[in-house]
């Protein structure tokens, strides 16, 4: 919670060493600010980010994950953030299914260039887990039991 | 002297774990001239009582199947592992939930209501089960449900992991010959905490079928293509787990004509097999147009269901969020 009792979420964001890092570098460098709620964790490639990197965060406390990259075509190695779109679009079908919103996990492209597009879509990015509120995902120590009774008498 | 002890228990499971025990054949002779078995529900009759009269660490040798479903099952689970010296998570529920720990797709209540009142169910007083029942002769309690399935570790800690569902005959001979060894002194057992029983590698590794380049453009399922005998079956668009699957069985899924669907748990090093699924049938998809992509996609009809038939409990997300 910040000082004015708002909601504060924890977002984890993954960029690639060569656009998207860049990008937030860029914003850094024209000081134009953006939600301190993200922590950016420097990968060398949005290919690089296994399925697994998302659950963990997701499951560890984090109230969303931002995945980002060279846009299309841009690719450092070619054609890695093809996987990397195409990894996404499979995650969120199962997510869909695991129950979790989709405004809960983001794909961004931004080039090294684009600071300020990075900067306004993390703000975007953060008031939208804001107005969904806290993950809070299950403990695996806690126990809750069913109750067997009739959903209506 | 007297011979080592050995129980078998049964927790949320289906029972095929058992069978897959009895599959060893004559080796289940020399079970019987190596050890005492003490407990073991589905082949002899013994009370919980009996366990609970023994000393700590009484049993050498424990293989607990099936899932932590209710508070029966825990309180056995704890039990066992109190009096055994060995604790061994035996196939895949006990492992990673397996099949019932798919029920963590969904809330507790709605498998209640699927089980009790769904149209195939005959009930029509809509009867449902009191977890405790004042009847004449005193009050009667049956194990409460738990919302979330839970696998054996996340209870208890466990001494080995033996995946598989059920585990193959032939690795369960070699576990109590290597076992049988241990207690003569001829053999030493692997360090704690290792999973026995399995390959190394991954179920691809043993799979006899061709590869080459996989570039997927139309996922289908089984009952939709002729299946080619040699090809990899997934370059021949079948969804099939064997990347992501520890090894073990011989591939006899693949052999048998059949995808591989993950039963022998996550490959090593794999920390949630649905996501490093999702990683490779993801990779091999031959598209950059995200709306081709989705077209693609729309093929996997169930990703949850197929990702994590197997592995849901024990993934990183454990189960559905809770709404």
């Amino acid at each position: 919670m910040s000082d004015n009792n708002q909601f504060e979420p924890v977002i984890v964001g993954f960029t690639c060493n060569w656009c998207s890092y860049r990008a937030a570098d860029a914003a850094g460098m024209a000081r134009i600010k953006y939600s301190p709620n993200v922590r950016l964790i420097r990968l060398m490639c949005s290919g690089r980010i296994d399925p697994q990197f998302v659950l963990k965060a997701l499951s560890e406390g984090a109230d969303g994950v931002l995945i980002t990259g060279c846009h299309p075509g841009d690719c450092h190695y070619v054609e890695q953030n093809y996987k990397t779109l195409r990894r996404y679009a499979l995650l969120k079908r199962t997510l869909r299914q695991m129950g979790l919103e989709d405004n809960r996990v983001r794909l961004v492209w931004a080039s090294a260039a684009e600071g300020r597009i990075l900067a306004e879509e993390i703000d975007k990015f953060v008031s939208d887990v804001r107005a969904l509120g806290p993950l809070n995902w299950i403990k695996m120590a806690t126990t809750t039991y069913v109750d067997p009774a009739p959903a209506s008498a | 002297m007297a011979k080592p002890k050995f129980a078998m228990y049964w927790a949320a499971s289906c029972g095929g774990c058992e069978i897959a025990v009895l599959n060893i054949a004559e080796k289940i002779l020399d079970v019987d001239a190596n050890f005492d078995v003490v407990f073991w529900p589905v082949a002899m009759d013994a009370k919980y009582k009996d366990v609970e009269g023994m000393s700590d660490g009484e049993i050498t040798l424990c293989l607990f199947n099936g899932g932590i479903r209710n508070d029966e099952n825990e309180r056995l689970a704890k039990l066992l592992r109190k009096k055994s010296a060995v604790l061994v998570a035996f196939g895949s529920c006990a492992n990673e939930g397996c099949i019932p720990g798919l029920a963590n797709l969904t809330s507790g209540k709605a498998v209640i209501e699927t089980a009790f009142s769904t149209v195939s169910t005959d009930n029509p007083h809509n009867v449902r089960p009191a977890y405790d029942y004042p009847a004449a002769e005193g009050e009667l309690h049956i194990p409460r449900m738990y919302e979330t399935l839970k696998t054996l570790d996340q209870v208890v800690p466990v001494d080995y992991y033996m995946p598989g569902c059920p585990p193959e005959s032939h690795q369960i001979a070699t576990v109590i010959d290597l076992v049988i060894a241990a207690l003569k002194g001829e053999a030493k057992l692997p360090p704690a905490g290792a999973v026995i029983g399995a390959g190394n590698s991954t179920v691809c590794d043993e799979c006899s079928r061709k590869r080459s380049e996989k570039l997927i453009k139309e996922f289908r399922r089984t009952w939709q293509i002729p299946m080619d005998q040699q090809e990899c079956l997934l370059e021949q668009g079948i969804l099939c787990s064997g990347m992501a699957t520890r090894s073990g069985c011989n591939a006899r899924c693949p052999a048998a004509n059949m995808p591989c669907i993950g039963c022998y748990g996550p490959a090593p090093d794999v920390v949630d097999q649905g996501a490093r699924m999702m990683s490779a049938v993801s990779s091999v998809i031959d598209s950059k147009d995200p709306a081709e992509i989705e077209r693609i996609l729309d093929g996997i009809v169930d990703p949850a269901g197929t990702f994590y038939r197997f592995g849901l409990a024990s993934s990183l997300l454990h189960r559905a969020k809770a709404q």
